[in-house]
């Protein structure tokens, strides 16, 4: 009791610091982090499935339609909320995800994250065909409001900024509780033995369908905080290298914890700035090397890092 | 500023290290991050320093072109050196009168290129690590239309002053309305309806036309400009058949079998770099060049590089007076024979475009600074100045007549392709020119409404 | 008349197309269970390089045709050295993890190539349209075909008959088909799967770059090429039947059709088409149309 005492402490501090840093931090970083928070929720999705040895090409689907729920609620409904965007989003794109669970939840592997690959590159398809809405080019989303306050400029960054972090750590205290239920405690198990769980009375199926949906629905959230922070939306969100962006975030944070998306994400926004602003002709190459280098002497991502100070059973209890 | 925000920075990063992670044992991760964020922002507060005390004898510019994929060799990289050329030129003060002053009101300028690869989001997140973290006084650039539909409300949003190079979509400034943002060429209207006046000359009597372009928003704008413009010009036309393969897809043969087997008199094209001249070896290979006339208007910048691989008779376009078509006067002559004198060939519409984007920087500033007794002029000043600018640039007047004067019109042309051997090679011949005014639509007007709407107010004389 | 005779042969040009990009993908992937994002570099590579030596011998003034097997020599060259650089030098390291994870390191040394080919060729688009037109033309009524374009059908055929002689009716085969059943009992029974898995790698690489090679006369080469190729391969694969080499044939001849017909009769569908089948087929047969599904261990 007092061990998890001190740990809701610890995450309190951290996202006590995170919230300061939102002040304290200059514009372009607190874009970044937001950015990075917000990516780091489709992360948390896929980190939900890859615990189940599953990847999926095609987070970018959700991604996208959170997204564009955000731009189209602005355009036609005239809604710029960004609780009511961001509860809608999220909806629609679990609601997405409960009909193609129904199709992916069959598969493994590769072809699970083939299938994937396919919707969302419909969807692309779909929306590069509708002139209305910008075809390719996309179109710019209003300025959020937040229960009637209004901000601008600066105000509007923090408190942007505030409310991607409140939600991601929505996201990750509902991906905590998850984990730690029975069927969470299912994820690993699956992916050891699938037979094995079925004999335990379980259907496998059923709890890969609700993987799907949950990460369908944090990819959902991720779209909306993403295009209310960019201001604007394109086909682009639904891209198959949207969705290898994400994955490539997941295998470099690790699946070790329900924070190590966020820092994963924040450590890749971080890096690839940092690689346009100083080899702008090769941050491919710098993107590629890192991510090799990463594989083969941290195939645990970046949170093995840090976990392996402790010991390590009990941390894994943790997440 | 900027040493502003350091002087806040530099005790919040001591204290995430001492007093937070020790006594509540603070994940160690965190600790990382935040080490490296503040780390992160204690280089750029150097480098911000740095800036600060040179600030009246350095203007920082943020260059973005494409320097990676499709887009880099036909726009991007020609685009950069076009920009690399004119900050030379004006820091060096060897630019013919009026631009003969060095710098820009004396100072220098310091570039900052960034790749626009990536999409839109990407680039809105480079766009503010320039203005706030690499603390550039003015960003110039952007090739892509969905970057600039991006950028732009982002500019607003940072006061940023922000000059558009090349990007085409007349939405900008037609669905938004922006002080800190300007585009010194014109938006991509013109393009189609010049080729759509050249041909009513050229070829009265078309009866059937048909188009392939790039399945995204540029290929289905400049259909829809296109079309609207044909049915305005030569309203008994019909359109035969309209292809639109995927963006880089490079195989045509499906859609050149449709276009032979469709008949067309006229056949409309927007595609550009390596697609363009896919197109054109399998199209010519198969003869479609000879039963119809084909319409290229962005092929100005392939043209030198194609030389006798590109057809007799095709119409091209250059988007504006650039490249071939720009006019003689001896700021081109500059242009043109430094840029040879560097990269051994011609320059093309994108290395224009974006130079006179820088000129017209130099003047807005040095005419702010006049009426600022010749002191160096707040933003709000240069964009004072900038609005309802006109100069001479180097292919021809560029007038910011639209947009609450942010938005440039100019006039354009339309010519032949010929091979000509002993005339150096590529040539254009039977060139007409279009008055800006002719081409665009008027203050206010939104583009597509006005070229159906039958080109109201058009003066083409 | 003459449409659904140019649907048929377009159908059948850009089928043929498709089948030798997307072959190596689906062999290596049969053997070795790698799916290799690489896969577009290497076409891309095979491009370049065949628009590089095309050039040169082009200028040299020897006989045009020789200029047919300049193609076929640079894709052996880039296929060879990339081959075997990527599979002894990076892949070998991790046959032990996951697939997913050999996934990524293939989509890493895709970023850096692709990077790699921007140093190397610059980003001035590269062409070699020599043997495009030095084959002539076939004309039916109305309709002209380029030869050239005609002659990927033939590449096609003898590409995909290869293969299949030499899986099916060669030693070598036979050791794959062993390694492709069960990896460990063929090493248990003295097979060196480690070179099958080196020759694979490198034939299907090779392959990856031939595609790349017999593209570059019809286009402009210029980068990013490689991008837009790898999803195309992969739905093709996927349709067919992931490892399946006459999946890949049939894939490729579904989605050649389906896109020459829209095409002629419904172009404003042609960007779906690809898609479409790939669902369609995935939904009604998941492990693709010729692909095989795996027993679950206990």
């Amino acid at each position: 009791m007092n061990r998890s005492y001190q740990i809701a402490l610890r995450y309190a501090a951290a996202l006590a610091v995170l919230a300061a840093a939102g002040f304290l931090l200059p514009q372009w970083a607190v874009f970044l982090l937001n950015l990075a928070l917000s990516k780091g929720l489709v992360v948390l999705g896929l980190l939900v499935l890859w615990r189940t040895g599953l990847i999926s090409f095609g987070q970018a689907l959700y991604f996208c339609i959170g997204g564009y729920v955000v731009g189209m609620a602005g355009l036609y409904l005239d809604l710029h909320d960004a609780f009511v965007l961001l509860a809608f989003g999220t909806a629609l794109s679990l609601a997405v995800a409960v009909l193609v669970g129904f199709l992916v939840a069959r598969y493994r592997q590769i072809f699970f994250a083939m299938l994937s690959l396919a919707f969302s590159m419909i969807l692309y398809g779909v929306l590069v065909k509708t002139e209305a809405l910008g075809s390719t080019d996309g179109f710019n989303v209003g300025r959020p409001t937040f229960l009637g306050y209004a901000p601008e400029g600066e105000a509007l960054a923090i408190v942007s900024y505030l409310f991607t972090l409140a939600a991601s750590a929505a996201g990750a205290f509902t991906v905590w509780l998850y984990l730690r239920s029975t069927l969470g405690h299912l994820t690993t198990a699956i992916r050891d033995n699938e037979v094995r769980v079925e004999y335990l009375g379980v259907s496998v199926r059923g709890a890969i369908h609700a993987k799907v949906v949950l990460a369908g629905a944090l990819a959902g959230a991720g779209g909306v905080l993403s295009a209310l922070a960019v201001g604007h939306v394109d086909p682009e969100m639904a891209y198959w290298t949207t969705s290898g962006e994400f994955v490539f975030v997941t295998i470099l944070a690790g699946t070790g914890n329900v924070v190590a998306p966020f820092l994963g994400s924040a450590l890749f926004e971080l890096l690839r700035t940092y690689a346009f602003q100083y080899t702008p002709y090769t941050w491919q190459m710098v993107l590629g090397g890192t991510l090799l280098l990463l594989i083969l002497f941290l195939p645990d991502g970046i949170w093995s890092l840090l976990s392996r100070r402790k010991a390590a059973p009990s941390t894994r209890r943790e997440a | 500023m900027m040493t502003r925000i350091n002087e806040r920075l530099m005790p919040a990063r001591n204290a995430t290290r001492r007093r937070l992670a020790k006594p509540f044992g603070l994940p160690f991760g965190l600790t990382i991050g935040l080490a490296l964020a503040a780390a992160a922002v204690a280089g750029f507060g150097l480098s911000a320093d740095h800036a600060q005390a040179q600030q009246t004898s350095e203007i920082k510019l943020g260059i973005v072109s494409f320097l990676a994929g499709p887009a880099a060799g036909p726009f991007g990289i020609p685009a950069r050196d076009g920009s690399q050329l004119v900050i030379d030129g004006i820091n060096g003060g060897t630019i013919p009168s009026p631009y003969d002053s060095k710098g820009i009101l004396g100072a220098k300028i310091v570039p900052v290129f960034i790749d626009e690869a990536g999409g839109s989001a990407k680039q809105v997140a480079e766009f503010r690590n320039l203005v706030q973290r690499q603390n550039v006084d003015v960003v110039i650039g952007y090739i892509s239309s969905g970057d600039c539909l991006a950028i732009a409300p982002v500019a607003e949003e940072l006061k940023a002053l922000t000059i558009f190079g090349d990007c085409g979509t007349p939405r900008i400034f037609e669905q938004g309305s922006y002080k800190y943002v300007f585009r010194t060429r014109s938006h991509a209207a013109m393009d189609n309806i010049s080729a759509a006046l050249y041909l009513k000359e050229m070829m009265p009597n078309i009866g059937r036309y048909g188009g392939i372009n790039q399945n995204y928003a540029w290929g289905q704008d400049s259909w829809r400009d296109f079309s609207a413009a044909m049915s305005v010009l030569h309203p008994s036309a019909e359109v035969t058949t309209k292809q639109f393969p995927k963006i880089f897809a490079g195989q045509y043969s499906s859609e050149i079998s449709a276009l032979l087997l469709s008949r067309s008199d006229v056949v409309h094209s927007s595609l550009w770099g390596a697609d363009l001249e896919s197109f054109i070896f399998q199209a010519t290979a198969r003869g479609l060049n000879r039963r119809t006339q084909l319409v290229f208007t962005s092929a100005e910048p392939n043209m030198f590089r194609l030389g006798d691989k590109m057809p007799d008779g095709v119409l091209i376009g250059a988007r504006g007076p650039y490249g071939v078509y720009a006019h003689d006067t001896p700021l081109n002559r500059w242009f043109r024979a430094e840029y040879i004198r560097r990269h051994d060939t011609p320059p093309v519409y994108a290395s224009y475009v974006l130079g006179q984007a820088f000129l017209a920087l130099k003047i807005s500033v040095e005419k702010a600074a006049a009426a600022n007794e010749g002191n160096w002029p707040t933003t709000e000043q240069i964009i004072a100045a900038m609005e309802y600018l006109e100069f001479e640039a180097f292919g021809s007047r560029v007038n910011l007549a639209l947009g609450k004067g942010h938005q440039a019109i100019t006039e354009t042309a339309v010519g032949r392709y010929k091979y000509d051997e002993a005339a150096g090679g590529a040539t254009i011949v039977d060139i007409k020119y279009y008055p800006a005014e002719c081409v665009n639509p008027p203050e206010g007007a939104e583009t597509v409404e006005w070229i159906r709407g039958g080109m109201k107010g058009a003066r083409c004389d | 008349m003459l449409t659904a005779i140019a649907i048929g042969v377009d159908g059948l040009v850009y089928a043929s197309w498709l089948f030798l990009v997307a072959v190596g993908l689906t062999l290596i992937f049969g053997v070795m269970k790698i799916l290799n994002v690489a896969h577009g570099s290497l076409y891309a590579f095979g491009a370049y390089g065949a628009a590089t030596m095309v050039g040169i011998y082009t200028q040299a003034g020897l006989a045009p045709l020789g200029a047919f097997a300049m193609l076929l020599v640079a894709a052996l060259i880039v296929g060879v050295v990339l081959g075997v650089v990527m599979e002894r030098g990076l892949l070998r390291f991790m046959y032990q993890r996951d697939e997913v994870i050999i996934v990524l390191v293939t989509y890493a040394a895709f970023l850096v190539l692709e990077d790699l080919i921007k140093l190397i060729w610059g980003v001035d688009p590269y062409y070699a349209s020599e043997p495009y037109g030095l084959l002539g033309i076939s004309e039916i009524s109305d309709l002209v075909f380029s030869n050239y374009d005609l002659s990927l059908i033939v590449m096609a055929v003898v590409v995909g008959g290869l293969l299949w002689v030499a899986v099916n009716r060669t030693r070598w085969g036979k050791l794959l088909q062993a390694v492709i059943h069960d990896r460990e009992m063929s090493e248990a029974f003295g097979i060196n799967v480690s070179r099958v898995y080196t020759v694979t790698f490198v034939v299907g690489a090779v392959l990856g770059a031939l595609g790349g090679a017999l593209t570059a006369p019809m286009i402009s080469v210029t980068p990013g090429i490689g991008v837009e190729v790898i999803v195309l391969a992969f739905a093709v694969v996927v349709i067919g039947g992931m490892g399946s080499v006459p999946g890949a044939a049939i894939g490729s001849l579904i989605v050649g059709i389906s896109r020459a017909a829209a095409v002629h009769l419904l172009p404003e569908v042609e960007l779906f088409v690809i898609y479409a089948v790939m669902s369609g087929v995935l939904v009604l047969r998941p492990q693709g149309l010729f692909g095989q599904t795996f027993a679950k261990r206990i």
